[in-house]
């Protein structure tokens, strides 16, 4: 008898399907909805992550200019000097975050379940 | 001499089981000694033993052989009764379910490596079924599902070539059984 028969490569290949489709599905991260705007801690809009639409939102340094596009949201512009959130580019899954700290101004992507309760920096 | 009161009758049959277990024992024990990167991602040695029986002498040895590893198991590495012990007994009666259904599937195609694997994830099933139910109750064990699914299916894959080999050489049945 062979070691390993058709059978086998047929469980073995099942096998291999059930645990991507479990990683996929513990580790894929929901879908954001929502993207939550603050500005020095304090949340200043909830948008749906619905429509195409821009927000300006004001912190010590200067003006902070968030985009909101269907299922994605950005900073577009930040007057921050390394430009750190800005260069995250798109934000499209629930728990991702933004954070123009020197202009305390965030953007958080949340979805229907929040992949945390709280985030620490 | 006082004759004591019980005897007991010893057949061939107890002795195969307990010198089958006392090997599957010894896997557990040395198992244990390994270090794992994850807690409780082993490589299920003794698995092979209950296979081998399984294949050799039937579902009901391979049980008693299962069985049994996971008492003196306990008894041996001190967790009798803890928590890792019913998820060890929760996880090999698991698997001696799926085995015993497993079984039945044509050995033309299916083989060792069929089983161990089906009995690998029958094992973490069982686990994680407890765990989930009784131990961590709220926690996202969903989250280390993957995890144990990945280990399952590369452990599970890897004791059952092992099994088909020992089973594969000339005179394999020596080996296991009568070997008194």
């Amino acid at each position: 008898m062979t070691i390993v028969r058709s059978g086998d490569v047929a469980v073995l290949i099942g096998s291999a399907g059930l645990v991507i489709a479990l990683a996929v599905h513990a580790w894929g991260g929901g879908q954001g909805d929502t993207a939550v705007i603050r500005a020095a801690g304090q949340v200043v809009e909830t948008v749906s992550l619905a429509s195409r639409q821009a927000y300006t939102v004001n912190g010590p340094l200067g003006p902070t200019r968030i985009e909101i596009e269907p299922g994605r949201a950005r900073v577009a512009e930040d007057p921050s000097p390394r430009q750190l959130c800005v260069r995250q580019g798109w934000l499209t899954r629930s728990g991702e975050a933004a954070l123009c700290l020197p202009n305390q101004v965030s953007l958080e992507i949340r979805g229907r379940d929040p992949a945390y309760d709280t985030l620490g920096y | 001499m006082t004759r004591s009161a019980i005897e007991l009758h010893v057949d061939a049959d107890d002795r195969r089981i307990a010198r089958l277990t006392a090997l599957a024992i010894g896997l557990t024990l040395a198992e244990a000694a390994l270090p794992s990167p994850i807690p409780g991602v082993k490589p299920g040695l003794a698995n092979i033993v209950v296979l081998l029986v399984l294949l050799q002498h039937g579902w009901r040895t391979a049980a008693w052989v299962s069985g049994l590893r996971v008492l003196a198991g306990g008894l041996l590495l001190g967790t009798l009764f803890a928590p890792g012990f019913w998820l060890s007994a929760a996880g090999a009666l698991a698997s001696l379910l799926v085995l015993a259904l497993a079984r039945h599937l044509p050995g033309r195609y299916f083989g060792p490596v069929s089983l161990s694997v089906l009995a690998a994830f029958g094992h973490i099933g069982g686990q994680l079924a407890l765990a989930g139910a009784w131990l961590l109750p709220g926690v996202a064990l969903i989250t280390l599902l993957p995890v144990f699914a990945a280990a399952a299916l590369l452990f599970g894959a890897i004791n059952g070539v092992v099994v088909a080999r020992l089973l594969d050489r000339p005179g394999a049945d020596a080996t296991l059984t009568q070997q008194s």
